[in-house]
């Protein structure tokens, strides 16, 4: 860890019942997002990466809730404060979202109403937690808007969302996002909507502003090269858990985990110059759902690696495997070790 | 290799864009735009373009499922030439033999409310005379074909995950043995760890059975492991064309350049230094004149303002390399390292 | 993610037994509890209707001599002590000569057993076959009116269960000329698409434009006044549905455009499907389970407007039975007053258009069982 985490996360745990049993798309999350860096959060579609964001924003969505662990928000604007035990509806979390830790979605439609004016949009926000008045907002509605460059941000201002190309609504909700000047920005597949040579502007005005303002974004998305081009470190996840995570170099240079491995090279990526139709590793089966249990590595039926009487019996751990690289998988003596005891490597105490 | 399968001849497709109480035709979306394009026999033709450059209605248009405006589709088939374009209800029905389609969504495209086994043999049961044992043989020939289970004959698609779906719908595709396959991305609505087992798959099927692909996606990566040659769209048009290698290494349209400059690398060693395209894509349905490129584009002059490129050859005789650029020539464009 | 995704992969990687589409709509209608309780009662309501002749104690003609009797029960509390069976007490009835109104006395010295299959008044079974048995009655001198009687001494509740029959199944028939209406129009207009849509579409916009009581006033003040019971239920259920098929039309045709665009319908094409198998294996098995919603959530509004045809008088009048026609006896403000159980058969109108609108939305619901819920 290079700093201080501005957002601390332990143990955390997302579940619901349903028809078919106990759904747990969150299985003890831990994770750490350092201030002022970028953080990715890469997996395939149900391994709970989205469900991390919300649970981080505390907005589970119905059924689903916070079934345990801890999210400790230290911005040093107010004293440490435990996320996943306030009430998700509750005057102390909205004070907290939106104006601390702020949210991008993958569809923007989702986040903007269709009937009001972006410009409207945006100033609420100031006028909400910030008591702004209406000439105020606008006037920082506008500054918003240029500053994520919204071209023509002036007229842009009385724009309906559905007047927007695709592009331009992300700006137009990193704008929103970004109006009260939150410390955490939670970037949910900001860019997994638009087409390539949009999601490079976007993408480059997210790393913009991360270097302008200081802040510290969780970005989740499952393009490894989205996260190889934006971030510093990278968490892996696979069915609930994080199964790796080091520096986006050492993640990308020596993979520990099988299934970041498989990962890492089922995908065929331009200019990697392999041969044409040679056959693509593949991994075995398919993405598991939030219902399943399995005992041991949640990963060993898909595994190649997997090893009879071990992988299928102990549960791994998380643990360093090199300096500032830790992966959940027993091929490596470190993790075995730790699984073997019970318990993960010393985890810093959170502040409560 | 060299010989053609397929040929596009000023291929069109226009959509009237309605309006008032009367619906009366106010305007068009050349959503498809005079393109010419050739596909040759056994290869796979990558179509790449971004979303709304009309690369889907190609596809579909080609297999007359969408009707086109105007334009040839020449198939040269084992016995003789058709134009696919002017085919009657009947002969049209016939061409069904030998062009099929995978689809993108592997949820929509299977009928919910139908079983496996009905699925794969709709086209056994409209367009050919088979006993209804034959047919089920050939239905568990073609899932064992596409690497599925012949238990699951009596399913329901919804208990299959989406690979197992996609697997389903290719199984479909393949049940007359077509000659062209268009592949509407075939995989980008599949996991990242469920894509490398599809995209196997229709390699291995196509170097088992020779069939000639068009693969349309906007996945570079995918293109360049699966195609021989690549066309690029762009707003209805087709910008340039080239074996895949020369494309990418040394593309010869400014917006191929920007489109390969785009592409997150999945390397973080690698230098993104390189200046984005600004912009975005204009509406098809009000076309900037001249190139349609040139609002965006970096090296635009005046001429680029007022002249459409037409799409000609700028490599050799041998290796054709199309280019829709008045200035392919001169400009030292970058590719993919 | 969502929940019926997660759901098939484990179906599908355990091996459970396989889930139909009719299976998985049962599952969604079950989770709809109003819906399932919505569909016992009318169930029950249609029952009734059918075997009125055997679940009434009166023939709804019978006078028993007793006008404006209110509400009588059977107890079981007699004589300061539980008594099985329940019994009803006799009453004599006197005239106030003070005010003119009838007064019943309550006489607990007689008492009539409750009993069942007592033999009453003689009934045919839609006409196969006859029979005096009736579910539950008491021996002839006693007599009780779980809903009063009215101004001719007739016992309600009886003439209520008769009344079931026309209005409940006037929905069932309207809805069914309706749905065939529809169907056809709104198909042709979905499927044909073009000047033919354009025309169905302004057809229906003008037909939803009058307001519809006029209409109806217009249409059944048209109808012969020589006309028997019989030919006036028709025609009535005519009226209602000419004027009723427009929304099930537009679903139709909403059904028929967002199909046409599934990608499954362009495979079927493209595998060399003909039109009418497009339609017949693709396209309605699809919408079957929509329309039978849709015309689940219509049967209400097709029974209410019976009933307000028939309460305003121009629908059917006596001597047919049905709610309205019963609620029209209770428009006099001074008979409400002395006899307000006159209005009870309201109270069934409720409870059918309730339990028809849960049973709609509870269908509507189901109708969709591959409807992903989103969770994330």
């Amino acid at each position: 860890m290079t700093s201080r985490p501005i957002i601390s996360v332990r143990n955390l745990e997302v579940g619901a019942m349903s028809r078919h049993g106990m759904l747990r798309p969150l299985r003890g999350i831990d994770l750490d997002l350092p201030f002022g860096q970028t953080v990715g959060l890469v997996g395939e579609s149900g391994c709970g990466k989205s469900m991390t964001a919300r649970a981080l924003l505390n907005i589970t969505p119905a059924p689903m809730r916070i079934t345990g662990g801890t999210i400790i928000l230290d911005d040093g604007k107010a004293p440490p404060q435990n996320l996943s035990a306030l009430d998700p509806d509750g005057v102390a979390m909205r004070a907290i979202r939106g104006a601390r830790v702020a949210m991008i979605f993958q569809e923007p439609m989702t986040a903007l109403s269709p009937v009001h004016t972006i410009g409207d949009q945006i100033g609420e926000m100031v006028r909400i937690h910030r008591k702004l008045g209406r000439r105020e907002a606008k006037a920082h509605a506008i500054e918003m808007l240029d500053m994520v460059s919204m071209p023509n941000a002036r007229q842009r201002y009385d724009a309906y969302p559905f007047n927007l190309s695709g592009g331009m609504r992300q700006r137009a909700m990193i704008a929103m996002a970004l109006a009260c000047g939150p410390d955490v920005l939670v970037a949910d597949e900001p860019t997994t909507a638009l087409d390539v040579t949009i999601q490079a502007q976007i993408l480059e005005l997210l790393q913009r502003l991360q270097a302008d303002l200081g802040m510290t974004v969780l970005l989740i998305t499952h393009d490894l090269g989205v996260v190889a081009r934006t971030t510093k470190r990278v968490a892996v996840m696979y069915l609930g858990e994080i199964v790796e995570e080091a520096s986006t170099i050492q993640l990308f240079d020596t993979p520990l985990h099988p299934y970041t491995q498989g990962l890492l090279s089922s995908v065929p990526r331009l200019g990697s110059r392999r041969g044409r139709r040679e056959p693509l590793p593949t991994m075995r089966g398919t993405v598991p759902s939030a219902l399943v249990e399995l005992a041991g590595c949640a990963f060993h039926p898909r595994c190649t690696k997997a090893v009879a009487g071990l992988c299928d019996v102990i549960k791994p751990v998380m643990a360093e495997v090199n300096p500032g690289h830790s992966a959940r998988c027993l091929l490596y003596p470190e993790v075995l070790v730790a699984s073997k005891r019970g318990s993960s490597v010393v985890q810093p105490e959170p502040v409560s | 290799m060299t010989e053609n399968l397929l040929e596009l001849r000023k291929l069109s497709k226009h959509f009237p864009i309605h309006s008032g109480l009367a619906r009366r035709v106010t305007g068009e979306v050349r959503a498809v735009d005079d393109v010419d394009l050739i596909i040759k026999r056994g290869e796979t033709l990558g179509l790449v373009g971004e979303s709304g450059c009309g690369k889907s209605t190609t596809g579909r248009a080609i297999l007359r499922a969408i009707e086109p405006t105007s334009g040839e589709i020449l198939f040269h088939g084992k016995d003789g030439t058709v134009d696919v374009a002017q085919l009657g209800r009947t002969d049209l029905k016939q061409i069904r033999r030998r062009m099929q389609m995978v689809f993108q969504d592997p949820y929509a495209s299977l009928n919910p409310r139908m079983r496996v086994e009905e699925i794969i043999a709709e086209p056994l049961i409209c367009l050919e005379r088979m006993s209804r044992g034959d047919r089920r043989d050939r239905v568990v020939e073609l899932l064992e074909l596409v690497g599925l289970n012949s238990q699951y004959l009596a399913r329901y698609p919804h208990t299959f995950s989406g690979g197992q779906r996609q697997r389903i719908g290719i199984a479909r595709a393949l049940a007359l043995a077509p000659e062209f396959v268009v592949c509407d991305e075939p995989v980008s609505a599949l996991d990242v760890s469920v894509q490398a087992q599809v995209l196997n798959l229709l390699i291995e099927l196509q170097q088992r059975l020779g069939t000639t692909y068009l693969f349309i996606s906007h996945d570079l990566g995918v293109i360049e492991h699966l195609c021989d040659r690549v066309a690029v769209m762009y707003l209805g048009r087709i910008v340039e064309v080239a074996d895949t290698e020369a494309l990418l290494r040394t593309p010869k349209m400014p917006y191929v350049e920007a489109l390969l400059a785009s592409v997150p690398h999945a390397d973080p060693h690698a230098v993104t230094a390189h200046a984005i395209v600004r912009g975005e894509i204009a509406d098809p349905a009000n076309r900037p004149t001249g190139c349609a490129f040139h609002p965006r584009c970096a090296y635009a002059t005046d001429v680029c303002r007022s002249v459409a490129p037409e799409l000609r050859n700028v490599g050799t005789r041998s290796n054709p390399h199309l280019a829709a650029c008045h200035f392919s020539e001169t400009l030292q464009l970058n590719g993919v390292a | 993610m969502t929940i019926e995704k997660a759901a098939s992969t484990s179906t599908a990687s355990t091996g459970q037994p396989e889930e139909s589409p009719l299976r998985l709509m049962w599952y969604k209608f079950r989770a709809h509890r109003l819906a399932v309780w919505s569909l016992w009662i009318i169930v029950g309501l249609y029952l009734m209707a059918i075997f009125a002749n055997f679940l009434a104690p009166f023939d709804p003609e019978t006078r028993t001599g007793l006008p404006y009797s209110p509400p009588s029960w059977p107890t079981v509390m007699a004589d300061d002590g539980f008594n099985w069976p329940p019994v009803v007490y006799g009453v004599t009835s006197t005239l106030d000569m003070k005010t003119f109104k009838r007064v019943y006395t309550v006489d607990t010295t007689r008492q009539y057993p409750v009993k069942l299959f007592v033999a009453g008044d003689q009934q045919s079974w839609f006409g196969l076959f006859a029979s005096d048995r009736h579910l539950i009655g008491v021996e002839s001198g006693g007599a009780f009116f779980l809903m009063g009687t009215d101004a001719l001494g007739r016992d309600v509740f009886s003439r209520v269960i008769y009344g079931s029959r026309i209005s409940l199944s006037i929905g069932l028939v309207g809805v069914s000329i309706s749905l065939v209406l529809g169907v056809i129009l709104g198909g042709i207009s979905g499927y044909f698409g073009g000047a033919i849509d354009l025309v169905v579409q302004r057809l229906i916009e003008i037909i939803q434009c009058f307001p519809s009581i006029p209409l109806w006033m217009a249409l059944a003040a048209a109808l012969p006044h020589d006309w028997t019971t019989v030919q006036v239920y028709f025609g009535i259920t005519v009226i209602l549905s000419l004027v009723g098929w427009t929304d099930l039309a537009r679903v139709v045709r909403g059904r028929f455009l967002s199909l046409r665009e599934e990608d499954f319908v362009m495979a079927a094409r493209l595998a060399g499907a003909s039109e009418a198998r497009i339609i017949g294996k693709h396209l309605l098995p699809s919408f079957a389970s929509h329309i039978i919603a849709s015309v689940t959530l219509s049967i209400p509004s097709m029974i209410l407007a019976e009933t307000s045809l028939s309460f305003l008088g121009i629908g059917l009048t006596p001597p047919a039975l049905s709610w309205g026609v019963l609620l029209q006896t209770a428009q006099n403000v001074n008979t409400l007053a002395i006899s307000p159980w006159l209005l009870l058969p309201g109270g069934m109108v409720i409870i059918t258009v309730l339990a028809f609108n849960f049973l709609g939305d509870g269908l509507r619901d189901a109708a969709d069982p591959f409807a992903k819920e989103r969770l994330s």
